[in-house]
């Protein structure tokens, strides 16, 4: 593969991670299981009369796509390729309730126009004027990755040099009581600074939208290279090791190489047991790092952990809040990612800093 | 480089397999019908391409047990799946890097809207609540044909699987797999019945595509997956090559969320990078199967972009949703599959219903079934938020 440079990370995040200046430092902890990003204001990006149309999800997306183009320094990206496991999840629930309530009269089109899945990656297009290639991906835990492999193809076929990637979910009540009721989604918590450490059944849900521009050229401002992607339908726990070992061998290295490990622990009493035996196992004697007690899970929460992955290459440090265990890296050079949803899609990321 | 097909399998309201398909192309019958497998009150002002078969009898079919939690996107899907799997003669899948790609629109919404508030009192169907999201249905059919690696959703709207399938054509070109089965799956539901009517574009009336008087869309119901597969494997196994994925090209058209622009931008320039990553000149071109929903926007955008990459040299065009009306992601799928049949009986399938060309474009499709020569016939898909994609199918 040729190489593949993050040159911008952009993430909006129920943390405050869009000010440069704190790296989950403070952290903010939440008391309930259902915790809400915080959006910026998005008058820069959106009309006040498109806004009020909008779901979280599309402000959220836009702005962060916006914000990443930017720090990059680019007006058009080469593709626009977007990762959304719900997609607009409140649009539906809002098109769906209607037809229910109203028994299939009185609707109107805006919220059904606004559930397509593609609607975010649309609505960058359209800000932008951008006609290039658009895709986007909606495959549970892995969506966001998916857009990484496709990234990653299309600057080994010369078709892209700067791609626009993204992860984005937004709530939806409807949907996330639906999810309370058949055990995803905790019904209390004291303290989601507690939930790695306390597991119980079910995850925190969160939202979120992070966006990156790859290159294939090298830059003096890139935060760090994508070496490598992988994503596995399907594991067993005993099968993991093995996988996670061939990955890094493909990649032409191995564990001994790598500086941190930064991992999709959800808190999930019935799941995180997946990462424990990596933590004690293959992954003993390595920094581990996670997050989603500050994103809550969203099957895209993995493009948050990716952002934090290219800021631990700016800082040289894991944030204390991050921290899993208590063996500190002396210099941060390596990272590799592993997530994971209900035991399902599971999925690695490598990457190598400056 | 082109990429090997070397299976297909589809199920559509004009029937349950590839031949049950092709027989209804070839003799003309339409698969247009009022509403039957569950209520809307619009029943009566619309007409759909159902397929009649309905969700116990696939339940039964597919061997499912009954704690089950298919949504019918799901069971469509894994019929289809099933048949382009046995049809590629795969024994083991294991036997080389195999993928699943599939893409959808409506994923699980068919249990959504039907539980929707029941979920809350009762526990009966709260099975069916981890069957609403897109990659539901395609982690079902990986498991079911065991694949366990590379497994991905695409959603962008209508021109889903047609993005599906050069994802597929990517990766085995690119080397990262060796055998990729890729398609689309979606079923009807009151969500699509209800959004496409409040955007007054179904019409009452089996559709017309390309015709002057067009009054909307017909909504149809469909899964179709293709198997492709490198020319490494295709040699090692021996296996027998249905047609190959010769070009591909997506853009957006960046106009508007829902309509296309009226000078089809996005279209052409889909059109033309198809035909560019294939190398070939318009006049290659020997049928186009267009994507001709029927309403009145897209036909005349679309016309204008076939206009604008062909210009005078514009080669036979039909579209089929008269038979099949316009089964939303798993369009793409289900037309890669005609277009094969196509290449293969080296015959054209008519553009049912049309009576008058577009007065502003002029465009007069085949409308009848036409023995035509064939070596390349060009695809089109197109979708809500832009999505324009263009897929061309070879022969040889």
């Amino acid at each position: 593969m040729k190489p593949c440079y993050i040159h911008s990370a952009v993430s909006i995040s129920a943390q405050e991670s869009l000010d440069p200046t704190l790296f989950l430092n403070p952290v903010i902890s939440y008391d309930q299981p259902v915790i809400n990003a915080i959006v910026p204001s998005v008058k820069e990006f959106i009309s006040p009369g498109a806004a009020r149309r909008m779901a979280t999800g599309v402000k959220m997306g836009v702005v962060a796509a916006n914000l990443a183009l930017r720090q990059a320094n680019i007006d058009q990206p080469d593709a626009i390729i977007t990762g959304t496991g719900m997609g607009c999840v409140r649009d539906s629930e809002k098109f769906v309730s209607a037809i229910i309530d109203n028994e299939e009269e009185f609707l109107t089109p805006t919220s059904f126009i606004q559930s397509t899945h593609n609607t975010v990656g649309a609505q960058i297009a359209l800000g932008l004027g951008c006609k290039a290639y658009n895709f986007t991906y909606v495959h549970s835990a892995i969506s966001f990755e998916s857009c990484l492999l496709d990234a990653q193809m299309m600057f080994e076929e010369q078709e892209a040099n700067q791609i626009l990637v993204g992860g984005v979910d937004e709530h939806g009540a409807h949907t996330n009581r639906l999810h309370q009721l058949i055990g995803h989604l905790k019904n209390t918590v004291p303290s989601t600074a507690d939930i790695l450490t306390h597991p119980s059944p079910g995850a925190v849900f969160g939202e979120g939208a992070s966006f990156f521009v790859l290159s294939d050229q090298a830059s003096e401002n890139a935060l760090a290279q994508l070496v490598g992607v992988a994503t596995y339908s399907q594991r067993t726990t005993e099968e993991l090791p093995n996988s996670i070992t061939r990955f890094l061998h493909a990649h032409d290295t191995d564990l001994t190489n790598v500086d941190a490990v930064v991992l999709g622990n959800n808190g999930d009493s019935n799941f995180d047991s997946i990462y424990a035996n990596l933590q004690k196992g293959l992954f003993g004697a390595l920094p581990q790092v996670g997050y989603k007690h500050l994103s809550g899970e969203f099957m895209t929460a993995s493009s948050f952990g990716f952002w934090l992955a290219t800021e631990l290459f700016r800082s040289q440090t894991i944030p204390a809040a991050c921290q899993l265990n208590s063996i500190s890296p002396n210099k941060i050079k390596t990272v590799l990612l592993y997530n994971q949803y209900r035991g399902e899609n599971h999925s690695l990321v490598l990457l190598r800093g400056k | 480089m082109k990429v090997a097909i070397t299976g297909m399998g589809i199920i559509s309201s004009i029937g349950n397999t590839v031949e049950e398909n092709f027989l209804a192309l070839k003799n003309a019958q339409a698969g247009i019908s009022t509403l039957s497998l569950f209520d809307s009150k619009h029943r009566d002002q619309i007409k759909v391409g159902e397929i009649k078969t309905d969700n116990a009898r696939f339940e039964a079919q597919l061997k499912l047990a009954p704690t089950h939690n298919y949504s019918r996107t799901a069971l469509l899907g894994l019929t289809a799946a099933k048949e382009a799997v046995r049809h590629a003669g795969i024994e083991r899948m294991g036997d080389a890097r195999t993928g699943l790609i599939s893409a959808t629109s409506v994923g699980g919404m068919d249990k959504t809207e039907q539980f929707y508030y029941e979920y809350l009192e009762r526990e009966e169907h709260r099975k069916f609540i981890e069957g609403h999201h897109g990659g539901d249905a395609t982690q079902k059919i990986a498991k079911e044909l065991g694949i366990t690696d590379f497994v991905t959703t695409i959603s962008t709207a209508c021109s889903s699987s047609a993005n599906a399938i050069m994802l597929g054509a990517r990766m085995i070109k690119s080397g990262q797999l060796d055998r990729v089965i890729v398609g689309g799956a979606d079923c009807l539901s009151k969500f699509t019945i209800n959004g496409f009517n409040t955007l007054m574009i179904l019409s009452d009336e089996a559709c017309q595509p390309f015709d002057e008087n067009r009054k909307g869309l017909n909504l149809g119901e469909a899964a179709a997956f293709l198997v492709l597969e490198s020319d490494a494997l295709v040699k090692q196994q021996n296996k027998k090559v249905l047609a190959y994925v010769a070009g591909y090209g997506n853009a957006n058209d960046a106009f508007h969320q829902t309509a296309s622009s009226a000078n089809g931008e996005g279209a052409t320039l889909a059109m033309q990078q198809a035909l560019k990553v294939a190398g070939l000149h318009p006049t290659a071109i020997d049928y186009i199967n267009a994507h001709g929903t029927a309403t009145p926007n897209n036909d005349l955008s679309e016309s204008r972009a076939i206009l604008n990459v062909f210009t005078t040299k514009v080669p036979p065009v039909s579209s089929t949703k008269g038979f099949t009306g316009h089964t939303l992601a798993a369009a793409a799928a289900i037309e890669a599959v005609f277009s094969i049949l196509s290449l293969q009986q080296q015959c054209i399938f008519p553009n049912l219903n049309f009576k008058t060309a577009i007065a502003d474009t002029g465009i007069v499709p085949v409308t009848t079934v036409m023995e035509h020569q064939m070596q390349y016939i060009l695809s089109n898909s197109f979708g809500f938020g832009g999505n324009c994609s263009t897929l061309i199918f070879s022969k040889s």
